[in-house]
């Protein structure tokens, strides 16, 4: 099928196009961008719209196999498909953990049972995620991870972490960093001032911190390549900037609730607002704009952490940590840096779709000619009020019902073919 | 008005001293059987208690008693939340036997508001997790007030594991509204930086802290809850423990007190909580006339 997006504002951060023009699609890949003829093309239009590369999400949590009460991956593909996210990388913290290549084929069967949404697993670190011994690193690379993260938990003995590093290096694959010292959890808010206030056991920032540091020496003299997944203070910005200008080999992410919401707005104990990283202060949440803005962030992923209603469903501090993402992290972030001027449109598009793709080192996030069309086109100008029942993901567990955001994705391509298109919001 | 009692935060000074005036009348019923107003007849009101409690569980029956009402325990250990029945769904079932009062203690903050959302029932936090303790506040408020009179300017100065109390917790919030100033002390590991956000004055040396204190409140060090906070009892005793010789700094009249139940040689001395300065007792007597003050006026609107 040769398909034609007649008009749009293309934008693609690998190639400095930011035009209105026509895209064209054959056999799957982008053919030409400008003007020809169109004739024997399916034209799509797109005026007035956004036309660019499938947003990446190295960062979420699908929950199969094990949790399927929470989400699946035909489900879970479905939200990133409906945020516009066409590639997604799954957390290994599943029943049983993914930490050999028998479960990396398992989810690799299940997503080719899906919508077409491209997931790539990450492994685990060590086995059974217990910090001990290291998983069958080499065997779920050959069956198609692209990272490994021992996430929601860290390898807390550096010898296993230094290990893990030398070894991941034999097979070119990243470490992503839960970072999160294990001695010092325990709490269920940002440990501070709001958290004195309401009465809440509080989570610290050290806690964060010590691990950045740690993993960033470790990763400095095994020469490896460590990942901060979502980093949510202003120490650990610091820290990773400092990392950078040491010329160690890190990279760091955060999600959208760190640049948007702080902890204030714990006070009425919902357990939607509960993640881990808990909600910091309005400094940290500055920092982390201010680190998107000028690069120590390199990308926006969601951590989305979908918990089944019942689970939510008790006092704050017995809720289990975390909040859904896919269907709203590109909104958030367009209304909260780009309408902001924090970020240009471009920089917004590489934070969520081109450096992640790199990060992975896989060949996406990239819409130019002879690249494989994975490519959403967005209506910016539409505004809309995120209301949790209208998610396909299982999880509604999200902290931004009510708020209005901008940027409705309108249809979301997969290797040049139409996956998803808006028909709600549809004027 | 509310039709729960969650937490002093809710208060303000006037509906304070509203409970205050009318827990004074309730204390006479107390121990006069032929007063006893019964206001709140066939009512019925369940105590739900997640964590071990005497005097909070049993002062809140015998309030809910002498106000005329059929008060029932939900015992936590051998009821259905040990099949793994949720806190929502135990709350909804008492409601749907038409409890009138629900009054829960939770381990959890926010355990209390989190079912007022979905019950009919009149919610009373008796203690959740490490956030509030509302009606052991006011019954200290109440022993204050009928000891000093006044709040005005005095000075109440609260020693111990304060990081893990609830009951500093609401105190500090309202005595501060009623115009005391509060002292908090203690190791910098039960009392941690930062706890004058909620409006008290932190002193880490404990003379510092009893000087000129009109009333001194010991906590009791809620050994459950230790980790290794302090290396052993015998050194809290010795360095932050109150004897009568620290006693004697505080002002002439001081009074003691504390939310009991006492480790007695811990934090405070068998001696001290056995003298005349001490209102531990009276303590225990004004907490039934406060929880009777409060059943009534959430029954009636008073405040």
């Amino acid at each position: 099928m040769k398909i034609c997006i007649q008009g749009g504002l293309v934008l693609n951060p690998a190639t400095n196009l930011e035009e209105i023009t026509n895209l064209y699609i054959e056999n799957g890949q982008v053919e030409f961008i400008g003007e020809k003829d169109s004739s024997g093309y399916e034209i799509i239009d797109a005026s007035g719209k956004w036309v660019m590369p499938g947003l990446v999400d190295i960062h979420v949590h699908l929950r199969e196999p094990g949790f399927t009460h929470k989400e699946t991956i035909e489900t879970g593909c479905l939200a990133a498909a409906k945020g516009g996210v066409t590639t997604i990388c799954p957390m290994p913290n599943t029943e049983p953990v993914i930490d050999n290549e028998c479960i990396v084929e398992y989810v690799n069967t299940m997503t080719k049972r899906a919508n077409g949404v491209n997931v790539i697993p990450i492994g685990a670190i060590t086995k059974g995620q217990k910090g001990e011994e290291l998983a069958s690193i080499g065997n779920m690379k050959q069956a198609g991870i692209c990272a490994i993260s021992d996430d929601g938990k860290t390898v807390m003995n550096s010898s296993v972490m230094k290990k893990a590093m030398i070894y991941a290096n034999d097979f070119d694959l990243p470490i992503f960093s839960h970072a999160e010292d294990m001695n010092l959890i325990g709490g269920t808010m940002n440990a501070g001032e709001n958290a004195t206030l309401f009465g809440v056991k509080g989570l610290g920032r050290e806690a964060e911190e010590i691990i950045i540091a740690r993993d960033m020496i470790l990763a400095r003299y095994t020469k490896s390549h460590i990942h901060i997944c979502h980093v949510s203070t202003r120490g650990g910005v610091e820290l990773i900037g400092f990392g950078k200008t040491f010329g160690i080999n890190i990279t760091a992410e955060t999600a959208p609730h760190y640049f948007i919401l702080d902890d204030s707005i714990l006070f009425d104990y919902d357990s939607n607002k509960k993640m881990n990283p808990p909600l910091r202060t309005k400094d940290d949440v500055e920092a982390i704009k201010m680190a998107l803005k000028n690069g120590i962030i390199d990308n926006i992923a969601t951590d989305h952490a979908p918990h089944h209603y019942d689970e939510k469903r008790q006092p704050i501090e017995a809720a289990p940590f975390g909040i859904v993402g896919l269907e709203t992290s590109f909104a958030l972030s367009y209304t909260y840096l780009v309408k902001t001027g924090i970020l240009s449109p471009l920089e917004l598009i590489e934070k969520m779709s081109t450096k992640p793709a790199n990060i992975i080192k896989i060949d996406k996030g990239n819409i130019d000619v002879g690249k494989i069309a994975d490519i959403v086109i967005v209506d910016v100008n539409k505004k809309y009020t995120i209301d949790s029942k209208d998610f396909v993901s299982k999880g509604k567990n999200t902290p931004f019902n009510g708020m209005e955001v901008f940027g409705v994705i309108e249809k979301t391509l997969v290797n040049g073919k139409i996956i998803y298109e808006n028909s709600i919001n549809c004027n | 008005m509310s039709k729960d009692f969650l937490g002093i935060k809710d208060l303000d000074k006037n509906a304070i001293m509203t409970i205050i005036e009318l827990a004074k009348q309730k204390k006479q019923e107390i121990f006069n059987n032929s007063f006893r107003k019964k206001i709140l007849k066939d009512k019925t009101l369940v105590t739900l208690f997640y964590e071990n409690s005497t005097r909070t569980k049993i002062s809140f029956s015998v309030a809910g008693q002498y106000t005329g009402m059929n008060v029932s325990d939900l015992d936590v250990a051998t009821s259905s939340v040990q099949k793994g029945e949720s806190l929502i769904d135990t709350a909804v079932t008492l409601d749907q036997m038409g409890i009138n009062y629900i009054i829960l203690r939770h381990q959890q903050t926010g355990a209390p508001h989190l079912i007022s959302k979905y019950v009919k029932a009149s919610v009373i936090n008796a203690g959740d997790g490490s956030n509030e303790h509302p009606t052991q506040a006011l019954l200290d408020f109440f022993t204050i007030y009928e000891k000093k009179s006044s709040f005005k300017g005095l000075n109440v100065t609260i020693i111990g594991d304060i990081n893990n109390s609830r009951v500093a917790r609401s105190n500090v919030i309202g005595l501060k509204k009623l115009g005391a100033n509060v002292t908090f002390s203690g190791p910098t590991t039960l009392l941690s930086k930062g706890m004058e956000v909620l409006g008290a004055k932190v002193s880490y040396d404990l003379k510092d802290a009893i000087r000129n204190a009109d009333v001194i409140m010991g906590l009791r060090v809620q050994l459950e809850r230790q980790s290794g906070m302090f290396p052993s009892l015998r050194e809290y005793a010795n360095i932050y423990g109150i004897s009568s010789d620290l006693f004697t700094l505080a002002q002439k009249e001081a009074i003691l007190m504390h939310p009991a139940p006492v480790n007695r040689g811990v934090e405070l001395t068998s001696e001290l909580v056995d003298s005349s300065a001490s209102v531990i007792n009276d303590q225990v007597t004004n907490g039934v006339a406060v929880r009777m003050a409060i059943l009534e006026l959430l029954q009636f609107g008073g405040f």
